[in-house]
C-alpha cells in the first residue's frame, strides 16, 4: 500500500522520536547481539565524538513538502506545517554573516515551499558564503507555475543545486518517491541543464543524491555515478556533476518501513558489519551544525529528526556562539552506524 | 540446533568457517575477494554472473547475497531475471544436450 501521509498525520507511534530511540537502543543492541555505537567508536578512541572545524551550516527551513517519499527521514509531506518564520530566518542571517563555515546548506521538506524562501536566499547570498546549496527535490520546479522560474532564480544567486534521484529508471524512482516523480524530475533536470546547470565545466553546480530504494546499502559511489551518468545521458540527454551516495539511516519513515517489512534486524546487522572505523573521523556531525525550522541546534539533520539537541549550553540560534558550540560532545545513538557503513555517508556523500 | 537445513542467519556466520581452519579459510576468502575485484570484467558483470550461478547451484545463501549485491550496485530486477534465465538456459541445455547421448545409444543398440 502506498502511504500518502506523514507518520505524524497517521499518528504512528514512530512519529514520536523517543519511541524511535527506544527501538534503536533495545532488542539486538540491548541483548548484546550487536555492539552499541558508543562502544564501537570507543574501541578506536573516538568516544566521546568531538567536532572539528565547522565547515557546513545546514538549515532546515521547514518540513512541508510536495512529496511523501517512502523513506523520508524528515517525515516530510504536504501535511507538515512546521515552517521557519522570517524572524528565525533573520536570526540565521546574523549567524551566516559571521560564521566561519564555508558552506550553507538549505534543506527541508521542500525548502522552496517556505513563503520566505526567495527572500532568505537573496539575503543569504549577500553574505559571500563560498558554497550555497539548496536541496531541491526537482518536482517542486514542475509542481506549480509559480515555481517554474526556480532554475533562473537559482542561477541568479549562484545556488548549488543538490537533488535526490534514487535511480535512473522510472519504476524504482516512483516506488520510493511517488507516482510520476521520475518524469517530473527528468523534466526539471532538463530545465536546469538548459540554463547551464550540471554541464561540463559549468560553474552552475548540479549534483544528485542517490539513496537506495530498499533495505540495502548503497554501492560504490564512483561506480554508481558512472552508471547514472551513462543512463541519464543516453536516455534523456541529461548531465550533472557529482553523485552523492547516501545510506538510509534507520529512523522515521525508513525505520517504519524496515520494521513493517521485517528487515530491521538484518539491516542493522548489515550496517554494523559494514562499520568502517576510517569513516568515523570524517562523519558530517564533526563539521556541521544543523538548525531546525524553529531555531534549535543539532549535530546533524538526523539528530534533528530524533530531537537530540546539541550537548552544549548553546542550544538555540538566538544564543548562537560558534566557539562555545564547537566545544561539545556529539550526541550519538545506534542510527549513527548509517554514517560509518562502508565508505561512510553524509549529506555530501561518501566520507572515507 | 536448527530444525531446518537452511537458516538465513547462517549467512552472516560464513566468515566463521575460518575458525576451524584458519589457513584454508583465509586462503579461500583471499581468493574469493580477489575474484570479485574489477578486472577484465567489471564488478557489476561479475555480480550478475554470480547471481546466475547461484541459481544453477541452487544455493539459497548465494541467491540472497547476490540479489542484495545487485540491488546495491543499482542492477535492475529485469537485468537480474535475464541473468537467471541465462543460468537456466545453460542448465536445461546441458540436460537436453545429453539427449544426443541417449540417441546415440538407442541407435547403437536398436538402430
Amino acid at each position: 500500500m502506498k502511504k500518502t501521509q506523514s507518520l505524524h498525520k497517521r499518528e504512528s507511534e514512530l512519529a514520536n522520536s523517543n519511541r524511535q530511540l527506544e527501538i534503536l537502543s533495545n532488542g539486538i543492541f540491548k541483548s548484546g547481539e550487536l555492539p552499541k555505537f558508543k562502544d564501537k567508536i570507543a574501541e578506536i578512541g573516538q568516544f566521546p565524538l568531538r567536532p572539528k572545524k565547522l565547515e557546513i551550516l545546514q538549515i532546515n527551513v521547514g518540513y512541508m513538502c510536495n512529496q511523501v517519499c517512502e523513506h523520508c527521514h524528515v517525515d516530510a509531506g504536504p501535511d507538515r506545517k512546521e515552517i521557519m518564520t522570517k524572524d528565525t530566518m533573520k536570526q540565521c542571517l546574523e549567524v551566516i554573516k559571521n560564521t566561519g563555515a564555508h558552506t550553507l546548506d538549505l534543506t527541508g521538506g521542500a525548502p522552496e515551499m517556505n513563503p520566505n524562501f526567495r527572500w532568505f536566499v537573496e539575503e543569504a547570498s549577500k553574505a559571500g558564503i563560498k558554497d550555497f546549496i539548496v536541496r531541491s527535490n526537482l518536482t517542486i520546479i514542475r509542481a506549480n507555475k509559480k515555481y517554474h522560474d526556480l532554475p533562473e532564480f537559482f542561477k541568479k544567486h549562484n545556488v548549488h543545486v543538490v537533488s535526490s534521484m534514487p535511480h535512473w529508471t522510472r519504476g524504482k524512482t516512483d516506488k520510493q518517491r511517488g507516482e510520476g516523480v521520475f518524469d517530473q524530475s527528468i523534466k526539471a533536470l532538463q530545465d536546469l541543464n538548459a540554463i547551464g546547470y550540471g554541464m561540463p565545466n559549468s560553474s552552475l553546480k548540479l549534483d544528485l543524491v542517490y539513496n537506495p530504494s530498499g533495505a540495502f546499502l548503497p554501492g560504490n559511489q564512483a561506480s554508481m555515478e558512472k552508471d547514472f551518468k551513462k543512463a541519464l545521458l543516453e536516455d534523456f540527454n541529461i548531465q550533472f556533476h557529482n553523485l552523492f551516495a547516501i545510506t538510509n539511516l534507520p529512523i522515521s519513515r525508513f525505520l517504519d518501513y524496515l520494521i513493517a517489512s521485517e528487515n530491521y534486524e538484518d539491516y542493522m546487522f548489515a550496517l554494523v558489519e559494514a562499520y568502517n572505523p576510517v569513516a568515523v573521523a570524517n562523519v558530517m556531525c564533526t563539521n556541521t551544525i544543523s538548525i531546525s525550522w524553529d531555531g534549535w541546534l543539532y549535530d546533524c539533520d538526523f539528530n534533528q529528526m530524533l530531537d537530540l539537541k546539541v550537548d552544549s549550553k548553546i542550544k538555540h540560534i538566538s544564543e548562537y556562539n560558534e566557539d562555545l558550540l564547537n566545544d561539545r560532545n556529539i550526541v550519538i545513538s545506534q542510527h549513527c552506524y548509517g554514517c560509518t557503513a562502508g565508505a561512510g555517508s553524509s549529506c555530501q556523500g561518501s566520507v572515507a | 540446533m536448527s530444525k531446518t537445513y537452511y537458516d538465513p542467519a547462517d549467512l552472516r556466520k560464513f566468515g566463521n568457517i575460518t575458525e576451524w581452519s584458519e589457513e584454508l579459510g583465509a586462503k579461500f576468502f583471499d581468493y574469493y575477494n580477489s575474484v570479485f575485484q574489477e578486472g577484465a570484467l567489471t564488478a557489476r558483470e561479475k555480480s550478475l554472473i554470480a547471481l546466475a550461478v547461484s541459481h544453477t547451484e541452487q544455493c539459497p545463501y548465494c541467491i540472497d547475497a547476490y540479489t542484495k549485491d545487485g540491488l546495491q550496485r543499482g542492477i535492475t530486477k529485469e537485468e537480474m531475471m535475464e541473468a537467471v534465465h541465462v543460468g537456466a538456459a545453460i542448465k536445461s541445455g546441458a540436460a537436453l544436450a545429453h539427449g544426443v547421448q541417449m540417441m546415440n545409444k538407442v541407435n547403437k543398440l536398436d538402430g
